[in-house]
């Protein structure tokens, strides 16, 4: 535990809020967030240069890979202002994606203020418009800075029209800084000191802090980040979460600069961390009200909502001998990411795996890199879906999460999650995103010019258009310039059907999917199109079918092999011959009997690959 | 080296120069003449016959050579004179049977009658000419230099020269080709009086020039069913003719058939000399270096020219075994077949019921496992099912 030298007014627990300023940085991925933190720990002297590490508060590879920021944290920093006082600056990091609103509406509501961080050569981006949304919607303070002024490429007086115009404030009010270089970023801590309102709360009233983020640690169990509202927690309270009643004996308070610094307590208006000794994430659930066991709070306060997957997929190993370790590994993934739940699933094709929640395809795919890259599984992944609500004619409700166990019987009403979607992209692009929103069953909400050439649009979409291929599809159409956020905005009637595709007579589960009625046709088309040219010819005819219910809605076929053997074996072509044949000996088992179907592996992959992945935009 | 004494052994010797590269060959096999270091082929027998000198030795007693093979490339090209002094040396070297098969191959433009009667002189005894086609556009698209009708003249000469057994490659399926143009090729072949037909379908063998056009989408790609189209009526018509299949892709009047490649798929014993020649003694296989020039170092040197080797396990015996006896006519015996009795059971049940195995051969004593027509376009399939 390191010794902060200036003691007093400095240890956590005894802090006089006047002094404390909690703030967080609303920033999109690439624009420079990681950078201005590190410079903000160099300038308050918290991490000097030598222990400087390249964004010091991204802890795992693949966030550091990505430049994308999974878990908040938060890091307490003395600075000593224009006026002489030595105040404590809360830097609360945010999770910078989509998927994760409700985290970042938690972090958020820690915080009494945000940096408006945007990069002054790309403009803001739609997440980070999303975010400022979620953040005004705190009443938090906004200070708006361009980053990157430094670079040659930088419109500063550009950009810091549009944050001006969009947050209502005077171009002369944006802050203008080099993270890399430093330029403006003490004149930023200064602001923040000036500008940032002190947190307010009871000292004397029952404690309530709220968990914004909870953190698994394989030595020391759960870490819970909490903001303290009212009262206090000291070392030897017992605390309640207030969700579940559940009781916990407290191990260790403090707060990290940069490293966890054990404390007495943590005060009013105070950042910092507890440890219970919880082995689970799901036992310390970001959002959740803490307060002492003894003399507790009777009130949580607002906001807490328990994470809903929103996006499911079945993941299977593609070896099916590895299934043990699949299991184990979502075990241990499940520890630290409250959100991701999953239950075991058979396939007819695909053989034993688990269907999976998640909560939006970031979410997924990070899940799956971290089980292939952790666990070094190999997988298959079922094309996204969404979840439906399905209302049978004789008043049977059910929930479907996996196209194959959609009912075949009278359906009277299906619903599906729809979302809001912004969609920021430069003019010239609008005509034809209009029209890509509108084919995917979109509806315009509003249109807003944020400069002249920058347009933000406003949609309510079906989740399920999202999930399907709309990012790929964005991303092309805009060249890349277009940038996207989406929330969930309840749900909706559609007119849904189930097309399920068959191999030679037979239903391939893994290939069901749920679609409007008006695009499972040419849903079905594709499909059979797909694995004529991906499933090798057999010793028969094999159709393709895809059909809604027993009606066939297109058709292919696979005619009969005829031949299957080298022209030439002569001496020096028989050991390579038997090596093709080992080979291909291999392969076989690798194939999957889909009745009397084989079909590779290599089949369904490609098949269930509908786009790339999401990306991060 | 291993190899009981009583083991009859079979030649092949491998001439890695051509006059010019074909479109569609992946074969070990160069143009230049001269390949520097004094390595040329007006010499290069010179090192073919010293390896074949290292061979006699390391094998400790002198064994009977019942057939031997010159291929390449095109031998020819090196002349009479070459190839026969290459048999001299094997006569040397080796006890030749009475009845020894020796076959040179050779390109229609590359002999003439008084070539042809040397070699018969020398003691050749069966030829083998790469005919391929006799429609223009498809020798031009298979970038054959011959014109048609060279072959089955060339088939006439060898014959009047006096040799018995002649043979003609075809090469079916090539994109362009027509049943038609086969069946003209077919004419010429019949024509021209061989005693033996070997007929392959076009493949395109990746890094060749054919292969570059096809990826250019210059030529489309063979279709395999086509291909199976065009099997048919070759093999009809030489069954007609008097020919009958003893090989997937080999046809011969009675007493017509290749020996030597016959050792091949009995897994027979033979020893490969020349340039990236293979070679099997009882389980062991090894090939020689490649290029002509780092074989003619080493031969120089007096070391051996082996580039590699390999030990068979009993278990890739057995399946290679299987992949090459089931290639022919008679097949394989059902006991020799290398997987456990469940399975093969019901993998012959099911090979049987979809017409690729013979099912009268399985009456015989021993159970035969042999191809039908359709099983000889699915050979492979069939040795992946047995073999599983």
């Amino acid at each position: 535990m390191t010794h902060q030298p200036d003691g007093g007014a400095w240890l956590p627990g005894a802090t006089d809020p006047a002094v404390i300023r909690n703030f967080c940085i609303i920033a999109h991925i690439d624009h420079g967030k990681s950078t201005l933190a590190d410079r903000m720990l160099q300038i308050t002297g918290v991490v000097d240069d030598r222990a400087m590490r390249a964004q010091y508060l991204d802890r795992m590879d693949i966030e550091r890979e990505r430049g994308i920021t999974i878990k908040s944290q938060a890091v307490r920093l003395p600075y000593q202002a224009g006026d002489g006082r030595t105040y404590v600056l809360n830097l609360i990091d945010t999770p910078g994606h989509v998927d994760f609103t409700y985290e970042v509406s938690r972090s958020l509501a820690a915080c009494e203020g945000a940096i408006l961080l945007v990069d002054a050569a790309q403009g803001i981006e739609a997440q980070t418009l999303a975010n400022l949304y979620l953040a005004l919607e705190n009443e938090l303070q906004i200070i708006p800075v361009l980053n990157k002024i430094d670079l040659p490429a930088a419109q500063p007086e550009k950009y810091a029209a549009e944050l001006a115009h969009i947050i209502g404030c005077d171009p002369e009010d944006v802050l203008k800084v080099s993270a890399k270089t430093g330029e403006g970023v003490a004149e930023l801590l200064q602001t923040v000191v000036e500008l940032i309102p002190a947190p307010i709360g009871q000292p004397d009233a029952p404690a309530r802090a709220m968990i914004f983020d909870s953190v698994y640690d394989t030595y020391r169990g759960v870490v819970t980040y909490v903001r303290v509202v009212d009262g206090r927690i000291g070392t030897r309270d017992r605390v309640t979460m207030m969700s579940t009643g559940a009781v916990h004996e407290l191990l260790e308070v403090g707060a990290i600069s940069p490293e966890p610094t054990a404390a007495q307590g943590l005060g009013v208006g105070e950042v910092g961390y507890l440890i219970t000794g919880v082995k689970d994430v799901r036992q310390s659930r970001v959002g959740d009200t803490i307060t002492t066991a003894n003399k507790g709070a009777t009130e949580p306060l607002g906001g807490y909502r328990d994470p809903k997957p929103m996006v499911f997929s079945g993941l299977y190993p593609i070896d099916g001998s590895d299934y043990p370790i699949l299991r184990d590994a979502l075990d241990r993934l499940k520890l630290n990411d409250a959100a991701l739940n999953y239950e075991p699933e058979t396939s007819l094709a695909l053989g034993f795996g688990f269907r999976c929640g998640f909560l939006g395809l970031l979410h997924l795919e990070i899940v799956r890199e971290r089980l292939e890259r952790e666990f070094n599984l190999d997988l298959i992944s079922t094309a996204p879906n969404v979840v439906y609500d399905v209302v049978m004619e004789d008043g049977k409700e059910l929930t479907v999460t996996n196209p194959s166990e959609f009912p075949d019987g009278k359906v009277a009403i299906v619903t599906e999650p729809i979302v809001k979607a912004t969609v920021i992209l430069p003019s010239e692009f609008v005509g034809t995103v209009m029209e890509l929103c509108q084919g995917r069953r979109g509806t315009l909400l509003g249109m807003d010019y944020l400069s002249e050439d920058r347009v933000e649009l406003r949609y309510t979409l079906p989740l399920a258009e999202i999930v399907f291929d709309f990012f790929d599809q964005l991303k092309s159409r805009t060249r890349g310039y277009a940038s996207l956020d989406y929330e969930p905005s309840g749900e909706q009637d559609a007119d849904l059907v189930k097309v399920d595709i068959l191999l030679h007579g037979d239903p391939v589960d893994a290939f069901s999917a749920i679609v409007h009625k008006d695009k499972a046709y040419s849903y079905g088309v594709a499909m059979a199109q797909k694995l004529k040219e991906l499933i090798p010819r057999q010793q028969f005819e094999v159709p393709i079918q895809a059909a809604i219910g027993s009606r066939i809605i297109a058709r292919e076929n696979i005619r009969a092999i005829r031949k299957d053997v080298l022209a030439k074996c002569y001496g020096g072509d028989v050991s390579r011959k038997r090596k093709l044949l080992e080979k291909q000996k291999e392969g076989k088992k690798r194939m999957k009997m889909v009745g009397r179907v084989e079909v590779p592996q290599e089949a369904f992959i490609a098949a269930l690959s509908t786009s790339e992945p999401a990306g991060k935009k | 080296m291993t190899l009981s004494p009583s083991t009859p052994l079979s030649l092949y010797v491998h001439v890695p120069f051509c006059a010019s590269r074909c479109g569609y060959c992946d074969f070990n096999t160069y143009t230049a003449t001269e390949l520097g270091n004094d390595v040329t082929r007006d010499t290069f027998h010179e090192h073919l016959i010293t390896e074949i000198h290292q061979a006699a030795q390391r094998l400790a007693d002198t064994h009977r050579v019942d057939t031997v093979f010159v291929g390449g490339g095109t031998p020819t090209l090196l002349g009479a004179q070459a190839l026969n002094r290459l048999l001299a040396a094997i006569r040397d070297d080796f006890d030749i049977a009475a009845d020894v098969e020796i076959t040179t191959e050779a390109n229609p433009d590359s002999v003439d009658p008084r070539m042809l009667e040397d070699l018969k002189q020398g003691g050749f005894t069966r030829i083998s000419f790469g005919m391929q086609s006799s429609a223009p556009h498809v020798l031009a698209t298979l970038e054959r230099t011959h014109t048609p009708g060279a072959s089955s003249a060339a088939a006439k000469a060898a014959r009047a020269a006096g040799f018995e057994h002649v043979n003609l490659d075809l090469i079916y399926g090539t994109p362009g080709e027509t049943d038609d143009d086969l069946n003209r090729s077919l004419d010429e072949v019949l024509e021209a009086g061989v005693d033996h037909v070997s007929a392959y379908s076009l493949i395109v063998e990746p890094g060749t020039a054919l292969a570059r056009r096809v990826q250019r989408g210059e030529v489309p790609m063979p279709d395999d069913d086509i291909a199976a189209d065009r099997y048919e009526l070759i093999d009809e018509r030489l069954t007609v003719a008097g020919f009958d299949w003893y090989e997937v892709s080999n046809w011969a009047k009675p007493e017509g058939q290749c020996r030597h490649n016959i050792a091949y798929w009995r897994n027979a014993a033979w020893w490969g000399i020349g340039p990236g020649a293979h070679s099997h003694l009882e389980g062991r296989r090894w090939w020689n270096v490649k290029h002509p020039h780092t074989y003619a170092q080493r031969v120089s040197a007096n070391l051996s020219p082996m580039q590699d080797e390999e030990v068979l396990t009993p278990e890739q015996r057995a399946l290679e075994n299987l992949m090459l006896g089931l290639r022919m006519k008679a097949g394989v015996a059902l006991d020799a077949v290398p997987t456990n009795d469940d399975a093969i059971t019901d993998a012959v049940t099911e090979l049987t019921d979809q017409g690729l195995l013979d099912p009268e051969s399985l009456e015989h004593e021993p159970s035969m496992l042999a191809l039908t027509r359709r099983g000889r376009l699915m050979a492979d399939h069939v040795v992946r099912t047995l073999a599983v």
